[in-house]
C-alpha cells in the first residue's frame, strides 16, 4: 500500500461522519431551524446501531436502526420547537445533552464488547486495481452514500419544487404560509431529515470507523459539522470541500507527527479548524451572495396565526 | 382527612429517620469520575475498583459515584455533595481534582479523602498511584523482540510526565533488546476519541510501524492492528476481545486491591494519611496474559515481570542519557521517584521532540 493510498483513505474515514451530519444538518437550517443538537442525535445513532448490528449479525440493519433511532430522538425537538414554538437554541442544546445522556444508558451493556463491521465493497476486478481499486472501490456503503447525498440535498434545493418551498420556508416564514405552504410541516421533516443524517453519521462510528461502542465517541463531531454548515455559508458542495479539508488537515498533521518534523501537536490539533475555517471564509467572501444563502428565518420560530 | 394527613406526615418522618440510621451502619464511600464509566478504560478501570468493595465488604458499606465530572469548580461541587451526604470516604480519581480535594477536605475533617496521581496531602488526604511505566518496560522489550522492523508506533494524548516516563520505560525496554529499536509517536491531543485514536493509528502502520501501543483509552487502535493484522498492547484494560489475534498483552490498572484495603482501614479505624505508589509488587498493576507470541518471548516476558516484581529490576537504572546525550543516571544508579514524577524529557533514541 502507497503512502497516498493509505493517506486518502484514513481522509475519507475521517470525513464521512463530519459530511454526512452537515449534509443533514444543512437541510435543517435551510429550512429555517438551528438544531444544535447534532451530537445527541449522532451518539444515539451510533448505539442503536451498534447493538442493533450486534443483536442481528448485520451492519446493514444496524445503520437503518441507526438513522431511524436520529430521527426518533429528535422528535421531542419537533414537539418543542414546532408544536410550542419554544427557543431552538436551548431546546437544541437539550437534545445535545439528552442524546449523549440516552446513548450511555442505553449502551452500557455494550461497553467492552467488539462490534460487527461494515462490509467494505469489493467488485471483483475494479477493487483489484492498485491504488484506484481501494481509493475508488473498496469503501463501505455509507462512504458512496455520503456523496451521492451531497448531490441529492444539491439537487433538491437547488433543482426542484420542493427544495424550493423549503428555502423558501427559511427564507420567510409568514409569506410562505401565506402562500398557503404548510411551514410546520416542512420544517418537521426537514428536521427528522436531520436526525436521519446525524443517526447515519453515528452509525458509521459505531459500525465502520471504530466497530465499538464506548460512551461519548462522537467527541465532539456534531459540533464541527454545525459550524461546517455555517462557514459553508449552506451550500452542499462547500460542507463536502470543508468536511474534506477538515480530514486531510488533520490526518496530515498526524503525519508530520509520525514523522517527525517536531511540529507541536498542540498547534497540529487546531490546525484543522483554523484551516477549513479560513479556506471557507475565502471561498465565501463575497458578503452578497453569503447573505443570499443565509437562512433568513434561522432559529425564529413560527407559529401561524389563528 | 387533616389528621390522616398528619398521621402519613408522621409515619413517614419516621420512615426517614430509620432509614438513616441504617445508612449510618454502614460506611458510605463515594467516587467521582473524570470520564464515563462506559469508557472501558481509566474511569471503567476505577468503577471496577468500587465494584470489588462492595463485593468485598458487602453489607458494611455502602457505594456511590458520580461520573463525567469535570476537573474545576465542578468537581469541588461533587466533592462537597459527596461529604454532606454522609460520605466517610471519597476517591477523587483525576488528577485535576488535587486542588478541590484539597479545599472540600478542609472544610470536612472527619471525611477521608483519597486522590490519584496528586501530590498535595493533608490530614485527612491520602494520595495514591499506580507504576505503570514497569508494565510499559515489559511491553517494550516484547515489542523489540516481536518487531520485525524494529519499529513501534505509540500513540500518545498529552505530553505530562506520567506520558512521557511511559514512552521512556518502554524505549529503555525495547532499547534492552535491540539498541537500535525506533518508535514513532503521535499525540492525539486526547485521553479519549476513539476515532482520533484509530486515525493515528493508521497514520503510524503507513509510516513502517508493525507493532502499536498506546497511551490514550479506546480500544480503537487495538481494532485497527487487529485488521491490518499487525500486533498491539492493550491499555488500561485487558482488550484481548478486540483484537484475539494482535494483542501480545495489556497493561492492566487495577485499583480494587488498594480500594478494598482503604476502606477495610476506615472501617477498622486504622486508616492514616499516606502516599501510595504501587506497581506489579503491590497489584496495583498488572499483565494481561502473554499471548500471540513466540515462547522464547514469552518466558523472556514473565521472567522481567517476575524480576520487577521482586525488586531485582527497575526499568529505570543508569546509564541512562537524554536525547540530547546529557547523562541523567550512572550505571548502577536508578532514577529516584522524584525524578520520575517529574520527568519532562525523552531518553536517548527517540527521535521525536517532546512538545512543551
Amino acid at each position: 500500500m502507497s503512502g497516498l493510498e493509505a493517506f486518502l483513505l484514513t481522509v475519507i474515514a475521517a470525513s464521512t461522519p463530519l459530511l454526512l451530519a452537515a449534509l443533514g444538518e444543512l437541510v435543517v437550517e435551510r429550512a429555517g431551524v438551528l438544531n444544535l443538537g447534532v451530537e445527541g442525535m449522532m451518539a444515539t445513532g451510533a448505539v442503536i446501531a451498534f447493538a442493533v448490528a450486534l443483536a442481528t449479525g448485520s451492519p446493514l440493519l444496524g445503520v437503518l436502526a441507526g438513522a431511524l433511532a436520529g430521527a426518533a430522538v429528535a422528535l421531542p425537538f419537533v414537539f418543542l420547537t414546532q408544536v410550542l414554538a419554544a427557543n431552538q437554541v436551548a431546546s437544541g442544546l437539550a437534545l445535545a445533552l439528552f442524546g449523549l445522556g440516552l446513548s450511555g444508558l442505553i449502551g452500557e451493556g455494550f461497553v467492552g464488547q467488539p462490534g460487527v463491521r461494515l462490509e467494505r465493497l469489493h467488485i471483483p476486478g475494479l477493487s483489484d486495481i492498485p491504488f484506484i481499486g481501494p481509493v475508488l472501490f473498496g469503501h463501505d456503503v455509507l462512504v458512496y452514500l455520503s456523496f451521492f447525498m451531497t448531490a441529492a440535498v444539491a439537487w433538491f434545493l437547488f433543482r426542484t419544487r420542493a427544495g424550493l418551498i423549503l428555502r423558501a420556508v427559511g427564507t420567510n416564514h409568514t409569506a410562505a404560509h401565506a402562500l398557503g405552504h404548510p411551514v410546520r410541516l416542512v420544517r418537521t421533516l426537514a428536521i427528522l431529515f436531520g436526525g436521519v443524517m446525524a443517526g447515519l453519521a453515528g452509525a458509521y462510528l459505531s459500525v465502520s470507523y471504530t466497530p465499538q461502542w464506548v460512551e461519548d465517541m462522537t467527541a465532539g463531531r456534531g459540533w464541527i459539522a454545525l459550524a461546517l454548515v455555517v462557514f459553508a455559508t449552506w451550500r452542499p458542495l462547500r460542507v463536502l470541500a470543508g468536511a474534506y479539508l477538515f480530514g486531510a488537515v488533520w490526518i496530515l498533521g498526524l503525519h508530520a507527527q509520525a514523522a517527525g518534523y517536531g511540529l507541536p501537536p498542540q498547534f497540529l490539533s487546531a490546525l484543522p479548524y483554523l484551516a477549513t475555517i479560513a479556506a471557507l471564509v475565502l471561498i465565501s467572501r463575497n458578503r452578497t451572495l453569503t447573505l443570499t444563502n443565509t437562512p433568513a428565518m434561522i432559529g425564529q420560530p413560527f407559529m401561524p396565526e389563528r | 382527612m387533616r389528621t390522616t394527613l398528619k398521621i402519613t406526615i408522621a409515619a413517614a418522618a419516621i420512615a426517614g429517620i430509620a432509614t438513616t440510621a441504617q445508612a449510618e451502619e454502614k460506611l458510605k464511600v463515594g467516587f467521582i469520575y473524570v470520564g464515563p464509566i462506559g469508557d472501558h478504560g481509566w474511569s471503567y478501570q476505577h468503577d471496577q475498583g468500587r465494584l470489588a468493595i462492595e463485593k468485598a465488604l458487602g453489607d458494611k458499606v455502602q457505594t456511590s459515584y458520580l461520573e463525567k465530572v469535570p476537573e474545576g469548580a465542578d468537581a469541588e461541587r461533587a466533592l462537597e455533595r459527596l461529604a454532606r451526604s454522609g460520605h466517610k470516604l471519597i476517591f477523587a480519581t483525576s488528577f485535576g481534582y488535587m486542588d478541590s480535594v484539597i479545599k472540600v477536605a478542609k472544610r470536612h475533617p472527619d471525611v477521608k479523602f483519597e486522590h490519584a496521581t496528586g501530590y498535595k496531602r493533608a490530614k485527612n488526604v491520602s494520595t495514591y498511584s499506580a507504576r505503570f511505566y514497569e508494565g510499559r518496560y515489559i511491553i517494550g522489550k516484547i515489542a523489540a523482540k516481536v518487531s520485525k522492523k524494529g519499529m513501534a508506533g505509540y500513540i500518545a494524548s498529552f505530553p505530562i510526565p506520567e506520558v512521557v516516563r511511559g514512552i521512556n520505560a518502554f524505549m529503555l525496554g525495547a532499547q534492552s533488546v535491540n539498541p537500535q529499536f525506533k518508535i514513532k509517536v503521535v499525540w492525539v491531543n486526547s485521553w479519549y476519541d476513539p476515532g482520533k485514536e484509530a486515525d493515528a493509528a493508521k497514520v503510524l502502520i503507513a509510516q513502517g510501524a508493525d507493532i502499536l501501543t498506546q497511551h490514550t483509552d479506546s480500544a480503537a487502535p487495538m481494532q485497527v492492528a487487529e485488521e491490518k493484522g499487525i500486533k498491539a498492547f492493550g491499555q488500561a484494560s485487558d482488550m484481548i476481545k478486540f483484537g484475539p489475534k494482535a494483542q501480545l498483552t495489556a497493561v492492566i490498572d487495577d485499583w480494587a486491591p488498594y480500594y478494598v484495603s482503604r476502606t477495610r482501614a476506615v472501617l477498622d479505624g486504622t486508616w492514616k494519611s499516606e502516599d501510595t505508589w504501587g506497581g506489579l509488587a503491590a497489584g496495583m498493576v498488572k499483565m494481561a496474559p502473554y499471548t500471540n507470541m513466540p515462547e522464547d518471548v514469552k518466558k523472556m516476558a514473565q521472567e522481567t515481570e517476575e524480576a520487577i516484581r521482586s525488586g531485582k529490576l527497575h526499568p529505570f537504572t543508569g546509564p541512562i542519557y537524554d536525547q540530547d546525550g546529557k547523562l541523567r543516571a550512572k550505571k548502577g544508579e536508578v532514577l529516584s521517584d522524584k525524578v520520575l514524577l517529574g520527568m519532562n524529557w525523552y531518553v536517548k533514541g527517540i527521535d521525536d521532540k517532546l512538545p512543551k
